[in-house]
Order: C-alpha cells, then sequence, then structure tokens
C-alpha cells in the first residue's frame, strides 16, 4: 500500500520541503495566499448573501487547512460560525485502478448535514477536475445539497472534465510538465506556492 | 551381433571394495575378474558401483482396484529405473490380497511383466478390518510363496489378534510386518506429525509416541510369542530406541526406514502441500538424526521405499482430506546415496546390506540379496555415485506423480538394473520384455 | 500484499492502515446512502465449504457496499466424497473471471493452497483450525475503538485454543499491533508444541485463569464446544467453567477499564457467564457491527488499486 499524494497538482512529498534552497519559482507569497482567501471568503459571502446555510468542506489534505482558513475568515466578515468539515474522495477517484491502493483519509460532516445546505468545497489547486468531480459524486452519496460552490487556491488550467471553480485565489497558466507545489503553514511550516519543473 | 543374454561389465567398483569386470551369462554371474569379451554386450562401468540388486519391503502397486494410480507394469519400471530387482506388494489393494487366489494373482502379474520380482505381502486380517485372520496359511503354501504379511496403512491395533498372527505364522517361517500406530492417539482427522509446526498450522496431528507404544508393545509380544516381527517405515526416535534395546535383548525385530524419512522433515508442511503428506508423517528433525544413525548403526535392518502412488485427484485436496503417501522407487537409492553414503555414514556395503541383503532374508527370497560371486544369479545395480540430478517429478515411470524429491537435488544416477541376467534397465532406459 | 490468507500476511503499517480505514467504512455504514464505488466492475466469491452464515453474509455486504458483485457458492460436504478436488473446484468458479475470492474452508491451509492454482485475490475467511485474519482484525479494531493503541496492552486468550482458529490470527496480529499476549487453558486445549512457539515468539502461556486476570486490559473468551468432553479433553463442563469460565468472580477480579472479546457463537454458561456478555465492558455486540467496517476495509485494500 501507499501513502496517498491527494493533490493533483502533483506537490512533491512533504519530506523535501525543509531542503534549501527550495527548488522552482514562488508565485505566491504567504501575504498572497493571504489576501486572496480574504477574498475568496468576501465573494462567499456576497453571492451567498451571508451566511446562512454554509457548510465548508475541505478535500484532503491541504484543502482542510484551507477549508478551515476560510471559516475563520467568514467568522471575522460575517461574526457567523459556518460548520466546516472534510470530505475525502479518494474511493471515488476514477484512477484507483491504475495505481496501488491509496490509505483513506478522513471524511468529516458537520452535524448540521449537507442536505439542502450550500456547500463549498475547498482545495488547494484545481487541475485537470477528476478530483472535483469525485467530490461531486461522494457528496451525492452523503446527502442533497442545495447548492455546491468550488473554491480553490490555484486554477492551473489544464481541465480534461467540464469543471470550473467559482471562487478562484490566483489563475495560473501553467505547462503540463510544470508542478504546482502548494505548502500551507497546517501542513508544511510555511505558507507559499511554488512552480517546479518544466522548461526552466 | 552382441548377445543379449550375455553382458560384459568393466571396470564396475563391486559393492564399493574395488573395480572388476563381471561377466553375465545365462542368467547368472560367470566370471568375476579379468573377463575377455565373447560376443557379450560390453557395459562400459567405469566410475559406477556395482550392488546386488535392490530388494523393497514396502512397495504400493495399486493393482488390482486403482490401476488409475498405478499398475504392476508401471510400478515394475519404477523399480527398475531406481534399480530394484524384487519389490513386495503391499496387502491394500481392492480386493485385499487376504487370500491364496488374490496373491499368486499380483505375483503372476509380476512375473508376465517381468521387470522386477513382485512378491505379494498377505494381509493379516480379512480385509484388513483388524478383527479376524486372513487365511495366512494358504497364501503361503500358494504359488505366490506369501512369506510376510502386513495390514499395512492400518495398524494391527488389537493385541490378541497381533498375538495370534505372530504365533500362527511361526509354522510357514513368516513374519509380521506391523504398521505401528495406536488408533486411539491418532484420530480420524489427523494429518500429519502433532508438534510446534502442526499448533501453529492448525493440522490435527499425531504424536510420534503413537507409533512407540506399538512398537514397545509388539516386541514384547514378539518376545512372549518367539516369533519375527518387522517394524515397518520406522519414523520415530522412540521407536529406534525401544528396537535398539529389543536386538540387544535378542527379540527377533526387524525394522525399516523410507527413504523420505531418512530426508525430509516436517518443516516441509509449510505450505500445505499434499505431496508431503504420509503416513507415518514426516517427522522433526531430531527423528531424522536418530534414525540415520540407527540405519548406520544397523539398529534399522532395511531401507524400504513405501511407494505410495496416487492419482491427481486423490492428492489435489486440502491438506488434511488428501491421501497419505509419496512416491519413492525411483529416487530411494539417490537418496539414500546423498543423504548416507555422501556424507560418510554408510559404505556400499552397508547400502548392499540395507537394500538388498537384508530385505531379502527378511521376506524369504531366496535368489535375492546375494554376494557379487561366480554362480550367484545375475541380479545387479549399477549406480553412478557421484552424478547431481535435479529430479523431475514430471518424468516418472510411475503413473502418478506424487514425487516429493521434485525439483530437489540429489546425488547418483541409477544406471543399470538386472534381473536373473537380463538387462531391465540399461542407460537409464527400461526395457521391457 | 495479494492475499490475505494469515494475519502474518499484515505489516505493522499494513495493519495499522485497515484499521483506520475501517473506521471511515464504519462511518459510511452509518449514511444512509451506503454505498461506495471503489469495487464496481469486479465481482468476489464467497466460496464457501463450511456455513458460516455470519462471516458470509457479513462479506456479502461489505463487498455490495463497495460495489462489487459479489457471489455466493456454497461448496459444502466433503470435496473428496464428491470426487471433485480442491484444485477442480477452485478452478472452476475462477475461470468465471473472478476478481477476489472469499474463501471459508473446513480444512487448514486450503485458501493458501486455492492461491497456486487461481489468478485472484483470496482472503482466508477462516480455515479449519487455522486462521481467520478478518476476525482478528476485527477484534483488534474493537478493542482499540475502546482502549486506544493497542501497543503494550495486556490481553489473555482463554479457551479452547486447539481447536480455534482465531486464536492464531489473534495472538499474530495483536503482537503485530505490541500488544502482550497470553493464551491460557488447560493443557489439553493449548495447541501442540506450545512451549516451543510461545519460547520461539515471545509469548507467554498458562494453565491459570485467575493468575493473569488482575493484570489483563482485555481478555479474550473462545467458545468451547460440549462435545470436546467426548475427545476426553476435560472432564464435564461444570469443572471447565470453574477453572476457566468467564464467571462472576472473575468479573470482580478483572480490572474496570479491561474489556471483554468473544467471537462467538457464545456458550452462555460455560466459557462465560449470562451476565458477562452483556456488560459494559462486553465488546461483544461492538464485534459484530465492526464486521462488514472491517471486512469492506479489507476488500478495498486488497481490491481497491491495480495488482501489484
Amino acid at each position: 500500500m501507499q501513502r496517498p499524494d491527494f493533490s493533483d497538482a502533483g506537490s512533491l512529498d512533504p519530506g523535501s520541503a525543509q531542503a534549501a534552497p527550495p527548488p522552482g519559482r514562488t508565485v505566491l507569497s504567504a501575504g498572497d495566499i493571504s489576501r486572496a482567501l480574504r477574498r475568496i471568503a468576501h465573494e462567499i459571502v456576497e453571492h451567498n448573501k451571508g451566511a446562512d446555510d454554509l457548510v465548508v468542506l475541505g478535500i484532503p489534505t491541504r484543502g482542510e487547512a484551507l477549508a478551515t482558513r476560510l471559516v475563520g475568515l467568514l467568522a471575522e466578515i460575517e461574526g457567523a460560525q459556518v460548520p466546516v468539515g472534510s470530505l475525502d474522495v479518494t474511493m471515488y477517484r476514477d484512477d484507483l485502478r491504475s495505481q496501488p491502493t491509496r490509505a483513506v483519509g478522513a471524511t468529516f460532516i458537520p452535524e448540521s448535514g449537507i442536505d439542502d445546505k450550500v456547500v463549498v468545497l475547498v482545495d488547494d489547486v484545481l487541475f485537470s477536475g477528476r478530483t472535483v468531480r469525485a467530490a461531486l459524486d461522494a457528496l451525492g452519496d452523503l446527502g442533497r445539497p442545495r447548492a455546491v460552490r468550488l473554491a480553490v487556491l490555484v486554477d492551473r488550467g489544464h481541465r480534461e472534465l467540464p469543471i470550473r471553480a467559482d471562487h478562484v485565489g490566483k489563475n495560473l497558466p501553467t505547462a503540463r510538465s510544470e508542478r504546482v507545489r502548494v505548502r500551507l503553514d497546517e501542513n508544511d511550516g510555511v505558507d507559499e506556492v511554488r512552480i517546479v519543473g518544466g522548461e526552466s | 551381433m552382441s548377445n543379449h543374454n550375455t553382458f560384459l561389465i568393466k571396470g564396475a567398483d563391486l559393492v564399493g571394495a574395488g573395480r572388476q569386470d563381471l561377466l553375465i551369462k545365462d542368467g547368472v554371474l560367470a566370471e568375476v575378474g579379468k573377463a575377455a569379451p565373447k560376443g557379450a554386450t560390453v557395459v562400459d562401468a567405469d566410475g559406477l558401483v556395482a550392488l546386488p540388486g535392490l530388494v523393497d519391503l514396502h512397495t504400493h502397486l495399486r493393482e488390482p482396484g486403482r490401476e488409475d494410480a498405478e499398475t504392476v507394469s508401471t510400478g515394475s519400471a519404477a523399480a527398475a529405473a531406481g534399480g530394484f530387482a524384487a519389490v513386495l506388494a503391499m496387502a491394500n489393494t481392492n480386493p485385499v490380497t487376504d487370500t491364496a487366489e488374490a496373491a499368486e494373482r499380483v505375483h503372476d502379474l509380476g512375473r508376465a511383466c517381468g521387470l522386477v520380482d513382485v512378491q505379494p505381502v498377505g494381509a493379516v486380517s480379512k480385509g484388513l478390518a483388524g478383527e479376524s485372520l486372513a487365511e495366512l496359511g494358504l497364501m503361503a503354501r500358494s504359488r505366490a510363496g506369501v512369506r510376510v504379511f502386513s495390514d499395512d496403512g492400518k495398524c494391527v491395533h488389537d493385541a490378541r489378534l497381533m498375538r495370534r498372527a505372530l504365533e500362527y505364522v511361526k509354522a510357514f517361517g513368516g513374519v509380521v510386518s506391523q504398521h505401528a500406530q495406536e488408533p486411539r492417539l491418532a484420530d480420524g482427522a489427523a494429518c500429519c506429525h502433532e508438534g510446534e509446526l502442526s499448533g501453529r498450522l492448525g493440522l490435527p496431528g499425531w504424536p510420534g509416541v503413537a507409533e512407540d507404544v506399538i512398537v514397545a508393545r509388539d516386541i514384547m509380544l514378539a518376545r512372549h510369542t518367539g516369533s519375527r516381527l518387522h517394524i515397518a517405515h520406522v519414523s520415530t526416535a522412540g521407536s529406534v530406541e525401544v528396537i535398539r534395546w529389543a536386538k540387544a535383548q535378542g527379540i527377533a525385530v526387524t525394522a525399516e526406514v523410507t527413504p523420505h524419512h531418512l530426508m525430509l522433515s516436517t518443516s516441509r508442511l509449510d505450505g500445505y502441500d499434499p505431496t508431503y503428506k504420509v503416513n507415518p508423517p514426516l517427522r522433526p528433525d531430531e527423528d531424522i538424526e536418530q534414525l540415520r544413525k540407527a540405519l548406520a548403526d544397523g539398529t534399522i535392518d532395511a531401507v524400504a521405499t513405501d511407494h505410495a502412488p496416487h492419482a491427481r485427484h486423490d492428492k489435489e485436496h486440502a491438506f488434511a482430506e488428501a491421501a497419505f503417501g509419496m512416491l519413492g522407487l525411483e529416487q530411494a537409492l539417490q537418496v539414500v546415496n546423498t543423504v548416507m553414503v555422501q556424507p560418510g555414514l554408510m559404505t556400499w556395503q552397508q547400502v548392499a546390506d540395507a537394500m538388498s541383503v537384508r530385505p531379502a532374508q527378511i521376506a524369504g527370497l531366496a535368489g535375492h540379496g546375494r554376494p557379487l560371486e561366480v554362480g550367484e544369479p545375475a541380479n545387479l545395480t549399477l549406480i553412478d555415485p557421484s552424478a547431481t540430478v535435479e529430479i523431475d517429478g514430471t518424468q516418472s515411470h510411475s503413473l502418478s506423480r506424487n514425487n516429493p524429491w521434485h525439483g530437489e537435488k540429489l546425488i547418483g544416477q541409477v544406471q543399470a538394473t538386472f534381473l536373473r541376467g537380463r538387462a531391465t534397465l540399461l542407460d537409464q532406459e527400461v526395457i521391457t520384455a | 500484499m495479494k492475499h490475505l490468507l494469515s494475519a502474518a500476511d499484515l505489516s505493522h503499517d499494513d495493519a495499522l492502515q485497515i484499521l483506520a480505514t475501517a473506521e471511515q467504512m464504519h462511518d459510511v455504514q452509518r449514511r444512509e446512502v451506503k454505498k461506495l464505488p471503489v469495487l464496481r466492475g469486479r465481482t468476489i466469491v464467497n466460496l464457501f465449504f463450511e456455513d458460516s452464515t455470519r462471516t458470509r453474509s457479513s462479506f456479502e455486504i461489505a463487498g455490495k457496499w463497495l460495489s462489487a458483485d459479489v457471489i455466493n457458492v456454497s461448496a459444502k460436504g466433503s470435496s473428496v466424497s464428491k470426487g471433485e478436488s480442491l484444485r477442480d473446484t477452485a478452478m472452476t468458479v475462477a475461470a468465471m473471471g473472478v476478481d477476489g475470492l472469499v474463501i471459508r474452508h473446513h480444512a487448514s491451509g486450503a485458501p493458501l493452497q486455492v492461491t497456486q492454482w487461481v489468478d485472484a485475490m483470496v482472503v482466508n475467511a477462516g480455515d479449519g483450525t487455522h486462521e481467520h485474519p478478518t476476525q482478528a482484525l476485527l477484534d483488534a479494531y474493537t478493542m482499540q475503538q475502546r482502549l486506544g493503541d493497542l501497543a503494550g496492552k495486556r490481553v489473555a486468550i482463554v479457551g479452547d485454543l486447539t481447536h480455534s482458529r482465531v486464536v492464531r490470527s489473534n495472538l499474530i496480529l495483536l503482537r503485530t499491533l505490541g500488544a502482550d499476549v497470553t493464551l491460557v487453558a488447560p493443557p489439553t486445549l493449548m495447541p501442540s508444541g506450545i512451549a516451543d512457539w510461545s519460547a520461539a515468539e515471545g509469548f507467554s502461556y498458562g494453565y491459570d485463569f485467575d493468575e493473569v486476570l488482575p493484570d489483563l486490559d482485555a481478555v479474550m473468551m473462545l467458545r468451547v464446544q460440549k462435545e470436546r468432553m467426548s475427545g476426553g479433553y476435560f472432564p464435564t463442563p461444570r469443572e471447565y467453567t470453574v477453572g476457566y469460565g468467564l464467571t462472576r468472580d472473575r468479573l470482580r477480579a478483572l480490572p474496570d477499564h479491561a474489556v471483554i472479546c468473544h467471537p462467538g457463537p457464545m456458550n452462555r454458561g460455560l466459557e462465560i457467564t449470562a451476565d458477562a456478555a452483556d456488560e459494559a465492558r462486553s465488546l461483544i455486540l461492538d464485534q459484530v457491527s465492526a464486521g462488514v467496517a472491517v471486512r469492506m476495509s479489507v476488500l478495498y485494500h486488497l481490491l481497491g488499486g491495480a495488482e501489484s
């Protein structure tokens, strides 16, 4: 069995995070990330006309941290405690059969449930769209939300399915051969997004 | 034209005592020593050891009844390929060899085939049921001249029946060969040696002591009756100890050990391969060590194969449900060479004693197990003692494939076998009449 | 890990991962839509040579909730008597295009033997008096739920150890997870060669239940079949209960935090007092409900990914 690599951005294993100097170039700094999330939080509130009926679900691993931060920001902005949880999509992936068995992550649905709620799915990078498709299938088995919205920190393009994000921290044109590495304080001890590899 | 009944065997090491030429003519050893070829077929025996033709005290030929597993003919071919000139065919066929007619039938099938002398073993009890004596005397008086009686496959566990059998066979110089296994200590499901490994594997087993207690009981019965007792396939250190004591007391007990019990231990069971399911079961290394010692020091008189062919569909079951038994005729001499001669535990003279001379004496086969001297019947086995052979169990003269040495490397290759002057095996090829 | 034949096939990491996944599967069991798409298009055959409604239905539900097609094949009775060999039966079933075989057999080692004849993944659902690894996983799972990490925990397994398939799997798995295991039974019901085995593997065994009782974190009571009496393993049920039953007195001597397991079916009054099974400390009902989750996890780990 293999440890999972959930990010479809193809991030490197966190064990090499301490290696200096880090490879590639920084495209989002800690400040950029923080501003992007704040903007997303505002967009969510604006679109939803407040924080009522919102449920924020992060897709492991880094989507969970982002979801928690978003909920914190929503509390600041609206003074409302929005329920937050996590949605593991491992068992809904369409590439299970092509790789050794992946470890399953935790799914946690808040007490309030998701029926008739507006679920905001949160992930770090939107790439092929396959993770989001899996997440939508997983949601379908858990209940029936009134609406599902998608928030991502980075949209790097190269979609393989008809999926788009409602809230994007940064649109990042990339070459397919490049890898987008999102590192977050909660998981990696630092906040930054780098582009690694490709022709550079 | 060379004469097919005259063979000049050049330069064979006679029972390990030095190189000589042997001239075989008219079924006997015509000359030993310097012999000039007189139109004889020359067999180059440079580097080969010559032994008196081997005698197997314990073979299952399955005919009549299970001709899908083995026949007298296929079993005889396997025997010739293994260097045997005579085999004793056990009685647990269907029908059981418990009458003179049944014994004569097996005897005649063997003679008709002509590759080895097939000597039937008579059942001790009617139908091997362990209740009343079979017609031991009639079998002895029959054309087959049965002298060895055994319920092999089952133990004659009733002490009274065993006593009677031992007493009764004295009248015609018979011997009872006992499959020593106390049935109350080996319940119906038992399928292997009871010990640490069976505990781990969850296989119901039976302990060595189930054999030991019957060996001890029967030795005391043999002492009481003054009869000859033979212990078939001794497999435990405990049996060896008791037999050693009995021989020191002068009790008329003889014993045999199988090639597999000399070489294969319980450790083979960990893959649950029914090829290794055999009765008596494979035992731990400590037993194997004592069996080798006992064979070397003469406590155990003979090596006997317990060649037990089984059709695939009787072996390809769960271990506990598969048939007991493994092949032995073709590999017996190789195994003895590998585990006894090569390590220096036995000389070739001792091998000749254990695989020809003593078995022939125990079975009362006058024409077998004779010294390689002028005028003796030309029963002869030639083995290349140094060839290393990887055993291919799919290449067997037996109809069955339950060969526990498949894929194993053994030392020695039987090159030729002669039965009363006729080559039954030459250059490893079986020569049917 | 291609098959699950023995608890020994599980490394420490494998075992922890299966238990962790089982927890997620347990959640699935509580939702309205009890279905995951992971084994869609895969076919699993429950090949049962021996009846066991509980184990079979547990595997069946587990497979179905993972979206596999599950077929039950009963091959009851001795194949020897039917004239069909184990190899024939296994190959016939495998020829239907099966991805996974869940095998229950009355003879030890049969699932392992089958792996040499078929390509399908094989799960041992109990073989003779050998092993029952998924039972051990669910025992460990329920114990872990109450006791936390099992490393260093003291567990006694008590009862008919000779004829139990559960004891070997539990012993191996609990030791893989770092628990300290003691086997307790009368000498006639100890596995053969226990002295050498325990010395080689470093676990303990004993004949005195009361001696180990006060130090335990968990006690696992194994079923004792009344027919063992005819084999002379013990004189009477009464005598057995006095020596090795989890009686009221022993319940009092058992530490409060300790848990009680029984892989079932129970002989209330023989190896376990009627009260014990219903105690708060008893995991017996939890064990049943965990069965499906643990088997889902096992099937997912064996069949969910690419063939290794």
